[in-house]
């Protein structure tokens, strides 16, 4: 990737606070980059700044990010993107939840924050690149036009949520750390060597503007509670729940259904229907997939005229599966070539042919799954 | 480096440098009996009277601090707490909506925790509250005011108030009246009997003096309820330990600032000039910020509105290029607000977000003002492509 690129180019660093993207920031700097550090400010309340809780954008990310800049010897701002991030992503994820899907924010911040907003901006200012912590490959093909690969390192690999960056993003775009063979350890390692004190600072896992974890709080104080049924396949109520939009496909806990199975086979949650608010439970096997449409489709590179087989990820840390994918009704029409379980509408399909991302589209409806995306 | 940003902080002059450095080896409290403390006690003391003398005040009405944030907080709180205790009914503070943070916020403490009723002077284009402004407020019931506090000179678009005016209007109702001078002194006369302040906060480090010491000037007949309780040092108004070395380097500056203020006034307000010029050649539709009549502001400040710009992006671009200034307002966790000051003098919100101070200092050359000037326009041509995010 870049980082060894003969050209000195003006990069935007985005910097969380975590060791990531300070050891990224660290490397592009030394490839001899003229690098910029920047944190991105996406709570729109100033008073959760002050509130010190893990996530994002609290007082103590913005400082642990401006001492790693301080260490690397670049120049640091603080961005307020907040109101951006609201409306793009906040806003987004209730509405995906509220319709019966569900959202993946961090695929969104990506394409509509980190390489939109933040792009933009930097692009305007006269930088080159923006750098992240994403662990990522970007190939550059002999024609100049640019790839995007999974990380040489798969357990680690973060390509799906970047999956929906487009060719002018991914031209745009540097991630140093996903070009090398390294476990978070040596990561970690790397970081204290440079003098980063973020180098033992713990991951953050969950969403990052929902501070305590608790997305069912969340949602709920948004949505308030809206009563329904829990059905079964057939129709029967089996049970009630506070608000549809607190399910996501394939879910088996927390649906605290009072009559057992007749079967006695734990049940999933199979649909989520908004329009009546309800939701269908039913056995592991009901989950099967064998197609799906999705809508949205992004293209790293020319759009694919005809039915393709690839290999597709259909949620974060998920596994690889084999799909036909054909371009229909300016959407996606994929099949699978052995059923899947748990595909929620909402979550992105990335497709891959070997280990380059060719593209993206968002689950809109499953042979299974009733919910449909307007 | 191009350095346009003392307002913030200007660099140490040579003989506060070597006031600090020759008690920094000094051993002595001056709190204590003995010889050593004899002997920083009267460094201390030499240097409470150099101070008093350049700002017009008894050396008694001195009340060293550890900052202009502390004196801010000690005459606002402090005053507020007395005038309470003295009579219930006093629990209305007057401010300016353009203090300094030091003040504001402190002011908005006492509303929020201590029942005061805050009432914002109204103030005009420039930011300049008017005596009758002043008058009409404390005239609407002279008996519950505890205090009014009004800037001697903005930080931000550096109006100069006219002080003794209010001050007038203050002492008819016997009404204290406090006035932030950090960015006064050294700048214009400040004279703190004339000015018939109550109370008057001035900072070292805003005049070539160290970091972390500062004063409030203090008419004897006032005695603020301490924010620092302890030896009972300063009148018993500031307990701690005496910072000597610090004390003396403030006098030192302080000396020289009142020495030099009429030809740094002269010099360095032709050099804001030459300034505000270049800017406008390079950017005509900048909108220079505070009164446009050079009598009426600091002469060290300039400040201007960029349509179309984000201070942020303005900020970034010269500091890219080696030039140091500021957008003038408060941070929130580095995130720039828009300007208080602004917004109180009217100033539309989308054109109080693309603001840049340069404020201009002892150190500050031609060479400082042509690097601007021929830096400004590319700069100000890329910020507003960028636009408002």
């Amino acid at each position: 990737m870049t980082t060894d690129a003969p050209r000195r180019l003006r990069v935007l660093a985005a910097m969380s606070g975590g060791v990531d993207s300070a050891v990224a920031a660290a490397r592009a700097a030394e490839a001899g980059h003229d690098v910029t550090g920047v944190h991105l400010a996406l709570s729109e309340n100033p008073k959760s700044f002050r509130t010190g809780a893990r996530g994002c954008c609290t007082i103590e990310d913005s400082h642990d990010a401006r001492r790693a800049a301080d260490v690397i010897g670049i120049p640091f701002y603080v961005w307020d993107l907040a109101e951006r991030f609201r409306e793009d992503v906040v806003e987004d994820f209730f509405a995906e939840y509220e319709a019966g899907r569900t959202p993946n924010p961090c695929l969104r911040c990506n394409e509509k924050i980190k390489f939109a907003a933040l792009l933009d901006k930097a692009l305007a200012l006269g930088f080159d690149a923006v750098c992240t912590g994403h662990y990522a490959t970007i190939v550059e093909r002999p024609d100049g036009g640019r790839e995007l690969h999974r990380a040489s390192d798969m357990a680690k690999d973060q390509s799906y949520v970047l999956g929906v960056l487009d060719d002018q993003q991914l031209a745009h775009a540097m991630f140093p750390l996903g070009d090398t063979l390294t476990t978070k350890a040596e990561i970690r390692e790397e970081a204290a060597r440079r003098g980063l004190f973020v180098a033992k600072k713990p991951d953050s896992h969950d969403i990052c503007f929902i501070a305590d974890g608790d997305t069912q709080g969340f949602l709920a104080k948004r949505l308030g509670r809206a009563e329904g049924d829990i059905v079964d396949e057939s129709g029967t109520k089996v049970g009630t729940h506070e608000g549809a939009y607190g399910f996501t496909i394939g879910q088996r806990k927390g649906l605290r259904i009072g009559t057992p199975a007749p079967d006695g086979k734990p049940r999933y949650v199979l649909d989520i229907s908004p329009v009546d608010n309800t939701v269908t439970v039913g056995p592991a096997e009901s989950l099967d997939v064998t197609a799906l449409t999705a809508v949205r489709p992004r293209w790293c590179g020319a759009a694919p005229t005809g039915p393709g087989t690839y290999t597709a990820q259909l949620r974060a840390h998920g596994g690889e599966t084999e799909v036909t994918a054909e371009p229909a009704d300016g959407g996606l029409l994929v099949t699978f070539t052995e059923p899947v379980r748990g595909v929620a509408p909402g979550q992105a399909i990335v497709l891959y042919d070997g280990t380059r991302v060719v593209g993206s589209a968002t689950i809109a409806t499953t042979d299974r799954a009733r919910v449909r995306i307007p | 480096m191009v350095y346009l940003d003392h307002a913030a902080t200007t660099p140490m002059l040579p003989e506060a440098v070597q006031a600090m450095t020759a008690q920094l080896t000094v051993t002595g409290n001056a709190s204590s009996l003995h010889a050593a403390g004899r002997r920083a006690r009267r460094t201390v003391e030499e240097a409470r009277e150099s101070l008093a003398s350049a700002l017009g005040a008894r050396p008694s009405e001195v009340v060293l601090t550890a900052g202009g944030t502390e004196a801010d907080n000690l005459a606002v709180k402090g005053l507020y707490w007395a005038r309470r205790d003295a009579d219930p009914a006093r629990t209305r503070v007057l401010a300016s909506p353009v203090e300094h943070h030091a003040v504001l916020d402190a002011v908005e403490w006492l509303a929020e925790h201590e029942g005061a009723r805050v009432e914002w002077l109204p103030v005009d284009a420039y930011g300049r509250v008017h005596a009758d402004a002043l008058r009409e407020a404390i005239a609407r019931n002279p008996d519950d005011v505890a205090l009014a506090t009004v800037m001697w000179a903005n930080n931000e678009i550096g109006t100069i108030m006219p002080v003794r005016e209010l001050a007038a209007v203050a002492a008819e109702f016997d009404v204290p009246l406090h006035a932030d001078a950090v960015q006064a002194f050294g700048q214009v006369e400040v004279d703190f009997a004339a000015s018939g302040l109550a109370a008057m906060t001035v900072s070292a480090h805003k005049i070539g003096g160290p970091y972390g010491v500062g004063a409030l000037l203090l008419r004897r007949e006032y005695a603020p309820v301490p924010v620092l309780h302890g030896g009972g040092q300063e009148r018993q108004v500031r307990s701690g330990t005496l910072d000597t070395p610090g004390i003396a380097a403030f006098a030192a500056a302080a000396r020289h600032a009142v020495a030099h203020r009429e030809e740094f006034a002269r010099d360095i307000g032709a050099l804001r000039d030459d300034l505000v010029k270049a800017v406008r050649a390079a950017a005509p539709d900048a909108v220079l910020g505070g009164d446009p009549d050079p009598a009426g502001r600091l002469p060290a400040n300039a400040h201007f509105s960029f349509p179309g710009c984000e201070g942020d992006s303005l900020l970034l671009l010269l500091d890219a290029q080696g030039i140091a200034c500021s957008t003038g307002s408060a941070c929130t966790a580095g995130v720039a607000q828009p300007s208080h000051v602004l917004l109180a003098t009217g100033t539309d919100a989308d054109l109080a977000r693309g603001t840049l101070r340069f404020s201009l200092g002892h150190t500050s050359t031609e060479a400082d003002v042509a690097a601007l000037a021929e830096a400004i326009g590319p700069v100000v041509e890329r910020a507003r492509s960028a636009g408002l995010s």
